[in-house]
């Protein structure tokens, strides 16, 4: 039979199913790092419940020499440690592929498969002969299974044991006891099976300046490097290990050498109305502030948010998407924000986002935001999702520019003012939409009243139709003009392509595999990523020069693509949508067969016309 | 609400204070509120007590919510930066410029409508957090900006101006406070600006959040017989717990008083609030004395008024997080971002 594909080096998906609580996280850590150390350009996805102990969880590795490291749907290899999810987990396998798992005790008969290999390691037995304590031996259980995989697919177990010496170095009991458990599992595999699999892992170079890291741990590490002293919010998954990050970063760098004390201030607020509130008084005193949240923080904030875009407020937002509408999924991902984020707050507003696609991307649009909120005084949104922000991800090591100047925008200083007959804080003196801005406790002159309710270009309180339009038609031709400043939109064409597919945020990794794809079958297409908005004059472009585009996006309700029809001149006849909606990360496959359904009803209408 | 300022000509007899700087001064923009608004009383108040404790007003960052109440930061300290925030959240704005700016002194004023309903939660929080400020709440019982309806503080029985009876129980601010762990409470009566106003200088000089409640009668909705929060009711009812007299730091010699039952507490700056109790064995130092003391005045239909409680150096938002001694708006760019050497450091980790 055809075990598990002869040809594949460097190109697995293994799958692990465990329970949640049992401290399996930092085992597939560890496999996960040993095999970016081999040097294969690999990801890590966790399938997690919203639940704190004792539901089924999941963890994929893809591991791809040619760097598609998106999610697969494809399973070669189950390690099947849940015996509750055996029945789907081993369905799940393809033909040729294998399962290890606990043979403790034996696997019913009927979960057997014909066209799959099995391998029974007796893991709970081993561990209960070998470790002393409940805990421990079920935590060194997971190590030991890593053990067994680093012997049927290779992996020199030196690899893991480096590992454990950098993380545990200075309690070697530990580096110890993790090695012994790798070694219980290896050695069973070896005695046991024909090592290694046909299908295993050769050492390559594909991870030279490269880092492991989740989006928000890198979004936060931006806000550190951006200058944000003030950050403020409420808990909320999948959003929390931005601040965590973001407050652990400053911990280390961000206390003042002597005194020892805090250059940094993280409140934990009573609610997400108050997280903004936090942020925005912060803002008005010349802080760089910002909140991560998710959708349902969002919504809370929304009346807040209509004061920062009105009161022309600096702001950072970051919301880490997760499944709605309500509480939703709440570990699993979606696009689901992205008009909500556009036009948040009631009455006419539009707001400034940036969409990243991996954790380079947080990090660097962490920067970027902070920086076109000041320069446009304004709300800004970083808008992830949950894939991006928590799953572990292979990037570019992160580079920083010493000579980075922070944009703080048009900020009076105490001389300017001093300078100066009269202050009008929302008067267009430049003809560019952006007013100038005085901070509190500057100079006498500055003051001026910040409100949300009715202005006029001199800041007084109006109830007068035509002075509130003047200042509220001047913010949207302000808001609109950071289309030119947002991030332009990555655009890849290929020869001889007529279609355009368009998508955004993380789907990135997965539509470029599908492209690839397609290009390799004979369907060249173009490519776009949207990452910014008010939209930047190549988006039309791109789409007005393709006679069909389809947009693919992680929604039910193909928010991008109506987002598009909204804001640029495109016909709306001429988009068409790819949307997956199910909580988990994308993959190639559906955009691959997403797009050759849809090239066959675009020759089937073209035929008819 | 009016644009106009008023006419700055200035008195030669106007006193001046040590910054060089008159009463007027520290006045704002014209009200618009009804004629006869406890609200305009309370902002004479301020005016006083700003102008008396020599603040630059440009120093001054001045907070409010939605209201009748909280429009009046616009009639106040015309060179102060205020901000007018949505209704019910004003405490959040001013954590965060606080938590940035540990520099400015804070007025947030608000409403009871503002304070107790939409925004007893941000309240609650930011007496937790002690959020260095004096928050103003001006009460009246009623929404006045909405005309008139019924707030939380409403008492049991008052009638509304059309004849109908509120029956649930009020929220009191004071009892809230105390019961929250609050470090300065004080109530006043926007008609007694003799104790109002070193009410206010030592709010203003507390290290912490000092809460003032002042019953603030609306003349318009509110000030009709039945009504618990009218003038005529108000006067029948107070009862002076203490009597307070505020001393700043510089001119605490020349203020000596040689009353014998004073007692003086130290403000962190060196200022002196000192008090003297009427009612018999009120200690506004002893938060559980206060608070069964103010307690039984209630039951009795009296309105405890004065500095009710204040904890000697209580610690504020900043002490809990550590924050550095300057404020974090003045910090360079160079001390916060860490560089590319540490970047590159900091990544080993992550291969
Ligand atoms: C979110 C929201 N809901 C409702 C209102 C309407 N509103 C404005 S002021 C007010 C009540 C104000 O009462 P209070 O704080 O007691 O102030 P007063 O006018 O009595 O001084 C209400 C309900 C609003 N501005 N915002
Ligand atoms: S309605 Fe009442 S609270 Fe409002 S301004 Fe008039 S008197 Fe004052
Ligand atoms: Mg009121």
């Amino acid at each position: 039979m055809d075990r598990i594909s002869r040809s594949r080096i460097n190109d697995l998906v293994i799958k692990i199913a465990t329970v949640n609580g049992t401290g399996s996280a930092s085992a597939n850590a560890f496999l996960m790092q040993a095999i970016f150390r081999m040097g294969i350009p690999v990801s890590g996805k966790n399938v997690f419940p919203s639940n704190i102990q004792g539901l089924p969880t999941w963890y994929e590795i893809r591991a791809n020499k040619d760097g598609h490291v998106g999610r697969s749907a494809r399973v070669d290899l189950m390690v099947a440690m849940n015996p509750k999810t055996y029945s789907r987990d081993i369905k799940e396998v393809l033909p040729g592929g294998a399962v290890l798992y606990d043979s403790s005790w034996p696997l019913a008969k009927e979960l057997m498969r014909e066209d799959v290999e099995f391998f029974g390691v007796p893991l709970s037995q081993m561990c209960i002969a070998n470790f002393r304590g409940s805990r421990q031996q079920i935590l060194m259980k997971n190590v030991s299974y890593v053990g067994v995989l680093a012997a049927l697919l290779d992996i020199n177990p030196d690899i893991l044991c480096t590992i454990f010496e950098e993380k545990f170095g200075a309690k070697p009991k530990l580096v110890e006891l993790n090695n012994t458990s790798v070694k219980l599992g290896h050695d069973f595999a070896l005695e046991n099976f024909q090592c290694p699999l046909q299908s295993h892992f050769e050492i390559m170079d594909g991870n030279k300046d490269s880092v492991i890291m989740t989006g928000n741990m890198a979004a936060g590490l931006g806000c550190v490097y951006a200058g944000a002293t003030v950050g403020a919010w409420y808990p909320i998954t999948p959003s929390t290990s931005l601040m965590d990050a973001f407050r652990s970063f400053c911990e280390k760098l961000r206390k003042d050498p002597e005194t020892k004390k805090n250059r940094f201030c993280v409140i934990q607020a009573e609610d997400e109305l108050a997280a903004i509130g936090i942020v925005l008084g912060a803002s008005w005193m010349g802080a760089r502030s910002f909140t991560p949240t998710s959708g349902p923080g969002i919504s809370l904030m929304g009346e807040f948010i209509g004061l920062a875009y009105y009161a022309e407020i600096p702001a950072v937002l970051f919301d880490i998407q997760r499944t709605g509408p309500s509480t939703g999924m709440p570990t699993r991902t979606q696009q689901g924000d992205i008009l909500t984020t556009a036009y948040a707050s009631h009455g006419d507003t539009k707001h400034i986002a940036l969409f990243p696609a991996d954790p380079g991307e947080c990090f660097h649009f962490a920067v970027t935001a902070f920086d076109l909120a000041e320069r446009f005084q304004t709300p800004v949104f970083v808008v992830s999702d949950l894939d991006v922000g928590m799953n572990d991800w292979v990037c570019d090591s992160l580079e920083w520019d010493d000579n980075f100047v922070p944009d703080r925008g048009k900020v009076l200083s105490a001389e300017d003012l001093e300078d100066l007959d009269e202050f009008y804080r929302y008067l267009d003196v430049d003809g560019d939409g952006i007013t100038y801005r005085s901070l509190p406790g500057v100079h006498p002159k500055g003051s001026y009243f910040t409100r949300g309710s009715g202005h006029d270009k001199y800041g007084r309180y109006t109830e007068d139709g035509a002075l509130y339009e003047e200042v509220v038609d001047r913010i949207r031709e302000k808001v609109d003009s950071a289309a030119t400043h947002v991030p332009k939109a990555e655009i890849i064409e290929k020869e001889g392509a007529q279609l355009g597919v368009v998508t955004i945020g993380g789907c990135r990794g997965a539509v470029l595999e599908a492209v690839e794809e397609l290009s390799n079958d004979g369907f060249p297409v173009d490519y776009l990523r949207v990452r910014g908005f008010p939209f930047g004059p190549e988006v039309e472009e791109f789409l007005l020069s393709h006679e069909h585009n389809i947009v693919v996006e992680q929604n039910r309700d193909a928010q991008l693509m109506k987002l598009l029809t909204l804001e640029t001149n495109i016909d709306k006849k001429r988009l068409e949508s790819i949307l997956d909606n199910r909580g988990s990360p994308l993959s190639a496959g559906i955009v691959v067969s997403g797009v050759k359904d849809l090239v066959d009803l675009f020759l089937t209408t073209t035929n008819r016309n | 609400m009016a644009q106009t300022g008023k006419p700055s000509v200035r008195h030669p007899s106007l006193k001046v204070n040590k910054l060089g700087l008159t009463q007027r001064d520290y006045e704002g923009s014209m009200s618009t509120l009804c004629a006869g608004c406890g609200h305009d009383s309370i902002t004479a108040s301020l005016v006083q007590a700003f102008f008396e404790l020599e603040i630059e007003p440009h120093k001054v960052a001045k907070l409010s919510g939605i209201g009748c109440s909280s429009k009046t930061p616009a009639y106040f300290l015309k060179e102060a930066h205020g901000f007018n925030s949505v209704h019910g959240r004003m405490p959040s704005i001013a954590t965060g410029a606080n938590a940035a700016n540990r520099g400015m002194t804070y007025i947030g004023v608000s409403g009871d409508g503002d304070s107790l309903s939409i925004g007893l939660g941000q309240l609650c929080h930011a007496i937790r957090r002690n959020v260095d400020m004096l928050y103003i709440i001006e009460n009246n019982g009623v929404y006045g900006l909405t005309k008139g309806q019924f707030s939380a503080s409403a008492d049991v029985g008052t009638k509304a101006k059309k004849g109908e009876e509120n029956r649930m129980g009020p929220i009191d601010p004071v009892a809230l406070a105390l019961s929250l762990g609050a470090s300065f409470v004080g109530k006043g009566f926007s008609g007694d600006k003799q104790q109002l106003v070193p009410l206010i200088k030592a709010g203003l000089s507390h290290k912490g959040f000092a809460l003032l409640d002042v019953i603030s009668p609306c003349v318009t909705f509110n000030d009709h017989q039945g009504s618990t929060k009218s003038y005529q009711y108000t006067r029948d009812h107070v009862q002076e717990v203490v009597e307070t007299d505020f001393v700043p730091v510089l001119h605490e010699i020349t203020a000596e008083q040689a009353s014998g039952d004073v007692t003086s507490v130290a403000m962190h700056d060196g200022s002196v609030v000192k008090f003297r109790p009427v009612a018999e064995g009120y200690d506004p130092t002893d938060r559980d004395g206060a608070y069964s003391h103010i307690a039984t005045r209630q039951a009795a239909g009296e309105v405890a008024t004065g500095l009710l409680y204040i904890e000697k150096g209580s610690q504020d938002v900043h002490s809990f997080e550590n924050t550095v001694e300057e404020s974090l708006v003045d910090l360079d760019f160079e001390e916060l971002c860490p560089g590319n050497q540490i970047l590159q450091e900091l990544q080993k980790q992550w291969r």
